[in-house]
């Protein structure tokens, strides 16, 4: 059956009162971005409590239910016939033959459930369910009835036209992007972080991005990983700022004056405050990290804590509880896993001691980092400065 | 220094040369019939295919028709194995090979172990030379095979072909001669008829010919089978439409390669040894290729004490310098080199070994040019360490 509709549905932001249009409108934006990128022409609306995305000609249908199912905020993806409304006579032929066509084996229990946004129809709900099945059944015997757990939910809307649809495929759910501020993720390349920016985007967050490279110990390779992740997680999250920033420097210089042990700490430290400071200038409000509890050395509650002291914007670390298969689960799922795998060094991991501190004490971190106060602040901006901006989608 | 483009990754890949572009452009563009099609365009395009054979086999002293285009080195190498150990696996099923070959002849070796023949694998001295008393001894009546490379990939190591298929011949004439040529043509005078060499995988890549496309040659009298079934192309041995752009491109940089071939090499030697010379005062430092004649032309490896080998090529790479670390091919597996090892490269040199390989294009002023960046290079990479 070819259609040319589907019926959007959204879950939570049904219920958020009086913003409940700001979000609609937000989610329409995002469905509008989402069916650009596939071939054919398409509308957007929003009536009454609805939104609606309708192919104007043709277009490639694969492709659109796979855009709507990245699309955040969206609870189910329902393709649809619209009939008018020509009287109950020609709408029961018009639903027996929607099943006609959409069901070629016609051996499955079913449903009708109808639902008038127009009052003045001359039929109630229940009327309209009890005809059409009615008239289904009469049309394909093989048909049965059952109300509990039909196999197939024959939906009936009537309104100033009249919607008929039978499939619900679910969306990701979530939130639509731009509903909820703006924040900066810190992306190294690795499994986790992609992973902690899909998950903030769908709560509707805004998401940009900051990688720290350090060349030559990272390699353009390992760059253009980041920068392939990050084109990954914006299907879904929308076009992500990625900020570049050269690192090399501040982390020899942290080689050269600080103890071995506390180098990672010290390094990440950094990276949160630079982070922060290209955060602030990006009007974020906060920062998410791919950070899990006690996943390696810098991760430990004591290492999070050290890590953590340097920033005032609000943390977010969506996967600080999951486990690794939880979090490789998810990957797999959004489909970063295959390109976090590949083989290229990041800058976490270039200088790390043999038995980098798990237990850092907070004074002897701010001890070390006094050694650093000749240069390190000029060096911080110079890098936040010379950041590259890639813009990933 | 003002900052120069230097390309010193010549065993990786090397540029087309401009003539080969522009044939093949031609080819592409103008005479782009399909060798099998009976009208006038096949007959074209299967005239370029004829020439660059022609072209080849001259280049080798051969029989035309014992050149077998494929898609390249790999694809030559599979089929010389894979293909004379199916054909010939009546007479046995064992095969000699040696502990430094390229992963397109591991790789179909180890498919054919799995498949039930049983495999020798030679060992090497620290220039990577194989023992022919070894090689001797591993001969039995059932060896069907042996497979040895001409210029090792990763250290220039030159094997001495002629003597290793006389003691083949001697000891057991039916055993085939299968030679890795990928390195060494173009850079050596290949007889394969004088040296008893059976079978000759070549790429044209690396002699500033296309990629996709090298040969095979096999003696007249060698049995193959074919591993690619189909329209029954250059006479069943290699089913698929002709790559007629590709072998037309081959073809003449075969020609033109073997034009001057002397003067070429000299210049590259010459230029071999001054780096070699310029580098060894470096310290730390340890060359793991031959000066002169016992080394390949174009092939300089070089282990950095105390620098990782990917930081020291990031770091040149940022100079302008492009080099690689161990081979280019292993390299998609951060696996430690296996010829390396082989050869005797210190453990701790493993993962701090650069293989600079020359081309005809390349100058004394880069290699200069080279040395003095990692002049600069070293001293800062070996103050900061893991670990």
């Amino acid at each position: 059956m070819k259609y040319h509709s589907f019926l959007i549905k959204y879950a939570e932001i049904g219920i958020k009162g009086k913003n409940r249009y700001m979000f609609e409108d937000a989610l329409v934006k995002q469905i509008r971005f989402a069916l650009s990128q596939v071939d054919g022409e398409f509308e957007v609306s929003k009536e009454s409590g609805r939104i609606y995305a309708k192919a104007n000609g043709e277009y490639d249908y694969e492709d659109a239910v796979e855009a709507l199912k990245r699309v955040f905020g969206i609870s189910g993806i329902c393709p649809m016939v619209q009939v008018e409304d020509l009287g109950f006579e020609e709408l029961k032929r018009q639903v027996i033959e929607y099943v006609n066509q959409e069901y070629p084996e016609k051996n499955f229990t079913f449903k009708v459930n109808a639902r008038r946004a127009n009052k003045q129809y001359p039929l109630t709900s229940e009327e309209i369910n009890r005809d059409l099945g009615e008239a289904l059944l009469e049309a394909f015997p093989g048909l049965s009835v059952d109300v509990h757990h039909p196999q197939v939910m024959v939906h009936v809307e009537i309104r100033s036209r009249i919607n008929l649809y039978s499939q619900i495929i679910p969306g990701p759910g979530g939130m639509p992007v731009g509903t909820n501020g703006r924040a900066m993720l810190l992306l190294s390349g690795g499994i986790d972080s992609p992973v902690a920016g899909y998950m903030i985007a769908k709560r509707g967050v805004v998401i940009e991005a900051v990688y720290f490279h350090a060349p030559p110990y990272t390699s353009d390779r390992a760059k253009q990983k980041v920068v392939d992740l990050a084109k990954l997680v914006s299907r879904y999250a929308g076009p992500i700022k990625l900020h570049v920033v050269n690192f090399t420097e501040i982390q020899l210089y942290i080689y050269d004056k600080c103890p071995h042990e506390e180098l990672t700490i010290i390094m990440r430290r950094y990276m949160m405050r630079i982070a922060q400071i290209i955060a602030q200038k990006e009007k974020c409000q906060g920062l998410i990290t791919g950070e899990s509890i006690g996943q390696v050395a810098s991760q430990t509650v004591q290492s999070l804590a050290a890590t953590n002291e340097v920033c005032t914007m609000p943390v977010f670390r969506p996967v600080i509880g999951f486990d690794k298969q939880e979090i490789v689960d998810i990957s797999e799922k959004i489909g970063t896993f295959e390109t976090s795998i590949q083989p290229f060094e990041d800058c976490c991991t270039i200088f790390v001691a043999k038995h980098p501190v798990t237990k850092p004490n907070i004074n002897m971190i701010h001890r070390s980092e006094e050694k650093l106060a000749e240069k390190i602040e000029e060096m911080v901006n110079t890098a936040v400065e010379t950041a590259e901006v890639v813009i990933c989608q | 220094m003002d900052k120069m483009e230097v390309y010193l990754d010549n065993s990786a890949t090397t540029r087309v040369m401009d003539s080969v572009a522009e044939l093949m452009v031609k080819v592409m563009r103008e005479d782009y019939g399909n060798p099998s099609s009976k009208h006038r365009m096949g007959m074209k395009a299967e005239q370029y295919i004829k020439e660059a054979r022609a072209a080849i086999a001259k280049t080798l002293k051969v029989q035309d028709k014992e050149i077998i285009f494929t898609s390249g080195g790999t694809e030559s190498n599979n089929m010389a194995l894979i293909g004379a150990a199916m054909a010939n696996q009546r007479a046995g099923r064992h095969i000699i090979t040696t502990r430094i070959e390229h992963a397109s002849v591991y790789q179909p070796l180890a498919f054919l172990e799995s498949q039930g023949f049983s495999v020798t694998y030679l060992g090497v001295d620290q220039d990577g030379h194989i023992s022919l008393k070894e090689l001797e001894e591993s001969l039995r009546p059932d060896t069907i095979l042996v497979s040895i490379m001409y210029v090792n990939n990763e250290i220039g190591a030159v094997e001495p072909v002629e003597e290793i298929g006389r003691i083949i011949k001697e000891k057991n004439p039916g055993t085939l001669f299968h030679v890795d040529g990928i390195q060494a043509y173009g850079k050596y005078e290949i007889r394969p008829k004088r040296q008893h060499i059976d079978l000759l995988s070549v790429s044209g890549h690396k002699i500033h010919g296309p990629k996709g496309v090298g040969f095979l040659y096999i003696q007249e009298k060698a049995k193959v089978r074919p591993i690619l079934f189909g329209g029954g192309q250059q006479r069943d041995m290699r089913s698929g439409t002709e790559n007629v752009p590709g072998a037309a491109g081959l073809g003449l940089a075969a020609k033109e390669i073997y034009q001057n071939l002397g003067e070429r090499i000299s210049h590259m030697r010459e230029l071999k040894d001054y780096f070699i010379d310029q580098v060894e005062k470096l310290p730390g430092v340890v060359v793991n290729s031959r000066k002169g004649e016992e080394g390949a032309p174009q092939i300089i490896s070089v282990s950095f004490q105390g620098v990782r080998s990917e930081v020291l090529l990031h770091a040149l790479e940022d100079k302008g310098i492009y080099v690689s670390s161990g081979s280019a091919c292993s390299s998609n597996h951060p696996a430690i080199s296996g010829t390396l090892k082989a050869v005797g490269v210190k453990k701790e040199l493993l993962d701090s070994t650069l293989r600079f390989s020359l081309g005809m294009e390349n100058t004394r002023e880069e290699l200069d040019y080279t040395v003095e960046a990692l002049k600069e290079l070293l001293p800062v990479l070996r103050r900061y360490q893991r670990g």
